[in-house]
């Protein structure tokens, strides 16, 4: 295993090669917001909250996704970068609607987590209140759009690791949803096993067990990475 | 190679004879079509047929001849005397003032001008600066043949350079001829294009893809249109070459469905050549193979991203992905690919042909060969036209284009379309060229150009590329789904005469965040347009403002 060298905020780091930037950081104990990534799911580089400057590259590059490299010298945390990051949780803040009080997910919410650590005590730009339906078609599960972030981790779980691939995402731009099956009511779609990944890995309270409310969603999506590298090694799990 | 002018008049003989023949070119490209190009073209069949002229008059479609803005256009040899505004009941006489001049008994006779007038249109001087002005390398033929005939296009040499490519040349001379021309990407970046085919050609992988992009999707921007309705056999031997040069057996013209001509006359021209063995396995005997699909876009202008592109050939949903890997590297079904531009690929046969130091003589120290543009908006003469790099805009825009009508005095160029910028009339004497244009903050693009005069609002430019750039973005990214309506809603506020001090910071804040934050091309160029007109015209946001909160006391 060969080993790269680099520095991250000042700490000189050694990692394997391959390691993304975002798992040098952690290491070493420097935390990179993240929302659209999680362990265990490819890699889509869709929020850009990770984005940090690395010295002789004229662009921001994800964290989550980029490798390290000898002798790269990364800065994660300059005020360039913090004013962004604010700037992409205000826009998700905006483009959707998000009731926290009376959310499934508050108080365990990530992007309620994300909007804390960049700081952001209010938007500094305009709600848009869109219109957005809610999916309660589903015997165990609901979907609420109002709160979906569009992060694609149910797309993805359900499809990399389900295998079912209930979840894909219709339209675009401002437009996008994400549709079960071919955009029918989700409990219309006879591949969804009931398996619960998706409520499990989503962020925020768009995909909730019917069973909970305020503030009682609970989900867990590390285990999702322990789940997978079980896989990975053959060993026995659903 | 040849200016138009030159290319519009074909050898006269210089006496009549019994056997003398005339020709006449109808514009059958999309634009003299929607004028009723297909009416006059078959208004012209009849009356030669009436006339049992048949022998004698040669009724030919033809791709663009240049000034699409006058359109419908013919235009008639020997002499090449090009008309406008012709329609199908012009069609008549216009058969009859030729079948008088085909009886002419005296060389005076045949060489005097032709009398005939279209009755609403005008015969158009050719000598005129937007003729004169032009070097016609990608287009030289376009015009001149009739794309439905493969004969045509060999007639004019086409496949000349694949044979002797595949049959006398090693792929990394090729490579290095392309490297050593300067041709850089038409498609809008500019990247070199003999490095990108090096890089292709270097790659590892049994099979590899030679992918044309045909998506043309910036609004006003038909150059690659023309090319492909004008010519389309010069753009698959430009693949074929290229296809030769980097290693690779399947080839893809990834293009748009509103295209319709292009996509009937690039699948006839597919099956001539495969039907001649110009195209498909074993090609001029050598062990050599290359097939050409094509793909047919909904559409979508982030579908001429290169990996929305690649994925949507793959049959999945258009959306970019970051790079790297580069196409190169890893592109359709993971093969290394080789993505060009329609004009790109329409520049490597002339260079293989002319040689790589007559195309490098053409154009700047950084910007090599001619660039095809289309000229529109307020300006006399619009259309397609062909320009050494390094001419500068006025050259384009006031003496090809003869300038604004109305005499409202020209204003400002847009070029590069919503990834672009303005150039103010004050800087019109910039050189077309990859550097200064991005100087000036804007682009080359891939050949939209846009003339504005004194009437036009530059805020209200900025919002119609926003709101063109919020309609297609894809929805993957953040900073572009919701940046785009952010900025779109703020420059409507500006529009509206709602917007305050706090407000223009605020749209001065986001343009840099969603550059630099978005995934791809399409984000993080979006605000171009917006950051062009605020450098250039900044006094017309401000003279909008209403009093309210400043910068500082709404916290940004
Ligand atoms: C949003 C977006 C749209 C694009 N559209 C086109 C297009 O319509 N045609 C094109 O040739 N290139 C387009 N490009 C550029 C391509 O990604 C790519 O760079 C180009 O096809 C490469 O060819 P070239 O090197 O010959 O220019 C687009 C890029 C972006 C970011
Ligand atoms: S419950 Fe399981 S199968 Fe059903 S949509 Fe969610 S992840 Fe897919
Ligand atoms: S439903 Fe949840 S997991 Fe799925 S895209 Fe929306 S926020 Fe992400
Ligand atoms: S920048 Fe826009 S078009 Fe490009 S990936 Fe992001 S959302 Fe899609
Ligand atoms: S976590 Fe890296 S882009 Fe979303
Ligand atoms: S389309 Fe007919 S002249 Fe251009």
């Amino acid at each position: 295993m060969s080993v790269r060298t680099l520095s991250i905020n000042g700490h000189a780091v050694a990692m394997a090669t391959g390691t993304t930037l975002l798992a040098a950081a952690r290491e070493v104990g420097v935390p990179i917001p993240t929302l659209c990534h999680l362990e265990g799911l490819s890699p889509v580089a869709a929020c850009r909250l990770c984005l940090v400057e690395i010295e002789g590259s004229g662009k921001l590059q994800p964290a989550c996704l980029t490798p390290v490299a000898e002798g790269m010298v990364v800065h994660t945390d300059t005020p360039r970068l913090q004013d962004y990051r604010r700037t992409v949780i205000e826009m998700l803040f905006t483009e959707g609607n998000h009731v926290c009080a009376i959310c499934v997910a508050n108080g365990h919410c990530e992007l309620q987590d994300r909007a804390v650590e960049v700081g952001m005590d209010h938007s500094r730009l305009p709600y848009r209140h869109p219109d957005r339906p809610v999916d309660l078609s589903h015997p165990l599960f609901g979907l609420d759009h109002n709160r979906c972030i569009l992060c694609t981790r149910c797309v993805r779980v359900c499809d990399e690791v389900e295998g079912a691939h209930v979840w894909d995402v219709g339209w675009r731009g401002e437009h996008c949803r994400i549709i079960a099956g071919l955009n029918e009511p989700w409990g219309a779609v006879d591949a969804c096993t009931d398996c619960g990944k998706c409520v499990q890995v989503c962020p925020t309270g768009a995909l909730f067990d019917k069973a909970d409310t305020t503030g009682e969603k609970h989900a867990d999506p590390a285990r999702l990475g322990a789940l997978v590298r079980a896989r990975a090694r053959g060993q026995q799990t659903r | 190679m040849t200016t138009l002018s030159q290319a519009h008049a074909s050898p006269t003989p210089s006496s009549p004879s019994p056997t003398s023949v005339m020709r006449v070119r109808c514009c059958s490209s999309a634009g003299c079509l929607a004028g009723g190009a297909a009416e006059l073209r078959q208004g012209l069949t009849a009356a030669v047929a009436r006339r049992e002229l048949q022998e004698r008059v040669a009724i030919t479609g033809v791709g663009c001849l240049g000034p699409c803005s006058q359109g419908p256009l013919l235009a008639i040899d020997p002499d090449g005397t090009l008309f406008a505004g012709v329609t199908a009941a012009d069609a008549d006489g216009l058969i009859a003032a030729l079948a008088h001049r085909l009886q002419a008994v005296s060389a005076a006779e045949w060489e005097a001008p032709l009398a005939w007038r279209p009755a609403a249109g005008e015969q158009v001087d050719t000598g005129r600066p937007f003729f004169t002005r032009q070097r016609r390398v990608v287009l030289e033929n376009c015009g001149l043949i009739d794309p439905e005939r493969i004969e045509a296009a060999i007639e004019r040499g086409a496949y000349e350079q694949l044979r002797h490519t595949v049959t006398d040349r090693t792929p990394a001379e090729v490579v290095d001829t392309i490297r050593r021309s300067g041709l850089r990407g038409r498609g809008g970046a500019g990247y070199p294009t003999g490095l990108k085919w090096a890089t292709v050609a270097k790659m590892p992988g049994e099979r590899k893809v030679v992918v044309c992009n045909a998506d043309e999707g910036d609004p006003g921007a038909f150059m690659d249109r023309s090319v492909l309705e004008g010519d389309p056999h010069r753009v698959l031997e430009g693949m074929a070459i290229a296809a030769y040069a980097v290693g690779a057996d399947q080839g893809f013209i990834y293009i748009r469905a509103e295209y319709k001509l292009a996509i009937v006359n690039l699948r006839r021209a597919i099956e001539q050549a495969r039907r001649r063995h110009l195209l498909g396995a074993g090609l001029f005997g050598s062990p050599f193979g290359f097939t050409v699909e094509l793909r047919v876009g909904a559409g979508a202008y982030v579908c001429g991203e290169e990996t929305a592109l690649i994925h949507s050939i793959e049959g999945q949903r258009g959306t970019p992905r970051p790079r790297p890997p580069y196409p190169a590297e890893a592109g359709v079904w993971g093969r290394p690919t080789l993505i060009n531009n329609v004009e790109t690929l329409a520049n490597v046969v002339p260079i293989l042909r002319e040689g790589a130091g007559w195309f490098a003589a053409i154009g700047t120290e950084g910007s090599k060969g001619t660039k095809v543009f289309c000229l529109t908006g307020k300006v006399r003469r619009g259309g397609l036209v062909e320009v050494p790099m390094g001419t500068s805009l006025a050259t384009i825009v006031s003496e090809m284009g003869e300038g604004c009508p109305d005499g409202a005095g020209l204003k400002a160029v847009q070029t590069g379309g919503p990834s672009g910028g303005c150039v103010p009339a004050s800087l019109l004497h910039t050189s077309v060229d990859y550097e200064s244009l991005q100087a000036l903050g804007t682009i080359m693009g891939s050949g939209g150009m846009v003339v504005m005069d004194h009437s036009t609002d530059m805020v209200a430019i900025a919002a119609f590329f926003m709101a063109f750039c919020r309609d297609e973005s894809c929805g993957k990214c953040v900073p572009c789904r919701a940046g785009t309506v952010q900025l779109h809603g703020l420059l409507q506020k500006h529009l509206a005469g709602d917007a305050t001090a706090a407000d223009l910071a605020q749209l001065e804040a986001l343009c840099p965040m969603v550059a630099e934050t978005s995934l791809c091309g399409l984000g993080q160029s979006a605000p171009k347009p917006v950051l062009s007109t605020l450098r250039y015209f900044r006094e017309e946001y401000v003279a909008r403002l209403k009093p309210g909160p400043t910068a500082a006391a709404a916290g940004r």
